[in-house]
């Protein structure tokens, strides 16, 4: 299953950063993003595309993670040749990622 | 801050700060049924070149106090700059002129401010585009316009630089010596000071310049409600609300992926933020416009463009983004309280524009069968006429759009049965004559290339200057702003 079946995104740019921020579709989905999403995995996930470091924040609140993808847009602004020099199909390219997730979290009856 | 009254009318600032204390401002009655004082500003730009009906429909279609119109992005003052290099009155948003001229009578006889950083690198330009508009109009009364200037650093920066400001790069560490003679702009983002300023001296429009995006919402409720400067709470609220309004539809259903298909996004109505003396606000929108607003579409907006949620640093206070809390009310209205907010810290963020070469991007389309091999032989095809010709690049960079362009290698391997794939090279080098070469290297593939191709009615791309982006920090006693309030002439 993909990463879009139980959470949405939106990214955007600072520079040469691209960030993702990650919102789980219900509130319990959050613990199982915070423990399978890690800045480890988005790493990996974004190979090739991702050049430096992913920092990981937690926004329980908004049972968001935020990712910051660290030297990833060709330069960034307006020095960068990319289509997508500010990031904004990155959120997607996120949602891609593939991952085991229990039934109970699927049909709702967890929360 | 520093006052420098222009126009008889306008007054100095510091003389006026200690004459009219905080208790004495004037605070205008608008109280709500309930007897609770809300304020609202609505959202009406997001960035340079949004859509143009969005303010007149959040002015004429309900009931607003403030428009806050936010113009720039990081690269939007390098784009301004260059514009004003070419010539010296531009370099401001100049869509806001003929926005306001057919606005400026709604807004006198409904008593809605503005509040704007239109003026980008040049407010002055644009104050002075504005008298030219307003003076053909038969207005009410004549309307005050504000400008704030003093963010920008370009005439002070070796005086700075020599008295040890390094302005280092906050992601290299490289200090701004390294590039000084490419240095096109610098300026300091501002935070509510000067906007509260131009506020009390009732200024109708408020024209910045590198304004913080969020202070455009924030400074209208500090001078509203009357909130210390170090009500940290109340401020990191606001923060959060000009968070939501900076990028205009974003918050009430563009560019959301939740329920994409179901959002009317025809005639979309903006957000509003409706703030009570507390801090607290409603996110909604004005009820017969489209778009929508919930908890989801709020949510995705309040993680766009976050660095670390604890430390969303403005010039006025550092809010903790990790304490929002959210409750969909439904009927487009979501309401966000419990924002923590602490002391604002001892810089101001700078943004520097520096000239780094020249780039130029050409694309042409190959259509099926074999579209995807057909453009990656045409590419490697310039690619060796490149090296014929001897030129050197820092970078080149091919993408096939339709094939991987967004997504890499994660979108898998492209289909050789593809009905069409854009091919997309572009070249980047200090050398203007090499670009410029490259760019008369993409039409001739069209005869002496792969076939079946198409799409180069745009002509030959276009050699562009590369002002690259350069933030640093800069101590915050270091900068001046200034705030002129001037009556137009009629």
């Amino acid at each position: 299953m993909q990463l879009k079946e139980i959470a949405f995104a939106r990214s955007g740019d600072k520079g040469d950063t691209a960030n993702v921020g990650l919102i789980a579709f219900r509130p319990s989905i959050y613990p199982f993003l915070v423990k399978e999403v890690t800045a480890e995995r988005v790493k990996y996930h974004f190979k090739g595309i991702c050049e430096g470091e992913v920092e990981r924040f937690e926004l329980p609140n908004l049972r968001a993670l935020n990712f910051l993808l660290h030297r990833s847009l060709g330069g960034g602004g307006t020095v960068s040749l990319m289509l997508d020099a500010q990031g904004k199909t990155f959120a997607t390219a996120l949602l891609r990622m593939e991952i085991d997730v229990p039934d109970h979290l699927l049909d709702g009856s967890a929360d | 801050m520093n006052a420098q009254p222009g126009a008889t009318e306008a007054l100095a600032v510091e003389e006026a700060s200690a004459a009219v204390g905080l208790e004495e401002r004037p605070l205008p009655a608008r109280a709500e049924p309930d007897g609770g004082r809300r304020v609202r500003v609505a959202s009406g730009q997001g960035f340079w070149g949004d859509w143009q009906e969005a303010p007149k429909l959040q002015v004429r279609r309900g009931a607003i106090d403030y428009l806050m119109l936010d113009y720039l992005a990081e690269i939007t003052m390098s784009i301004m700059q260059k514009q004003r290099d070419r010539d010296p009155a531009a370099g401001y948003a100049r869509d806001f002129v003929p926005l306001m001229d057919d606005l400026i009578g709604d807004l006198l006889e409904k008593e809605i401010r503005v509040v704007s950083n239109a003026g980008g690198v040049n407010p002055e330009g644009c104050r002075a585009e504005l008298g030219f508009a307003f003076a053909d109009q038969s207005l009410p009364r004549r309307p005050r316009v504000a400008v704030i200037t003093g963010d920008d650093l370009m005439d002070s920066l070796d005086d700075l630089l020599a008295a040890g400001h390094e302005l280092r790069h906050m992601e290299t560490g490289e200090p701004l010596s390294t590039v000084r003679d490419r240095v096109a702009a610098a300026n300091a983002y501002l935070g509510a000071e000067p906007i509260i300023e131009a506020l009390r001296q009732e200024a109708d429009i408020v024209v910045a310049g590198r304004s913080t995006d969020t202070a455009l919402t924030y400074a209208p409720l500090m001078h509203e409600f009357s909130w210390p400067d170090d009500d940290w709470d109340r401020l990191a609220h606001g923060v959060v609300a000009g968070h939501i309004n900076e990028c205009g539809c974003q918050a009430s259903g563009g560019n959301s992926l939740v329920d994409w298909r179901e959002i009317d996004l025809t005639l979309p109505g903006y957000p509003i933020i409706e703030a009570e003396e507390d801090g607290t606000f409603v996110v909604t929108k004005h009820p017969e416009l489209g778009g929508r607003v919930t908890w989801e579409t709020v949510a995705e907006q309040i993680v766009y463009e976050l660095g670390d949620p604890r430390e969303y640093i403005t010039p006025d206070v550092v809010a903790d983004f990790s304490t929002i809390r959210l409750r969909d009310l439904g009927k487009d209205r979501v309401r966000v309280e419990g924002v923590a907010g602490r002391s604002r810290t001892d810089k101001l963020k700078v943004s520097i524009a520096y000239h780094d070469g020249f780039k130029a991007v050409g694309a042409l389309t190959y259509a099926w069968p074999d579209a995807v091999d057909k453009a990656r032989r045409a590419d490697e095809i310039l690619r060796g006429r490149l090296r014929h010709l001897g030129l050197e690049f820092d970078e080149i960079r091919t993408e096939l759009v339709g094939a991987g362009a967004c997504h890499g290698p994660l979108a898998g391997t492209p289909s050789d049965d593809l009905p069409e794939v854009t091919l997309r090279v572009g070249v980047r080098s200090p050398d203007r004559h090499a670009v410029s070469r490259f760019s008369r290297e993409i039409a001739p593939l069209i005869l002496a290339g792969p076939p079946t191709v198409t799409g180069f009615a745009g002509g030959r791309p276009r050699v562009q200057e590369v002002v690259a982006y350069w933030p640093a920090l800069i101590d915050r006693g270091v900068v001046e702003a200034n705030v002129r309030v001037e009556t137009m002439e009629l």
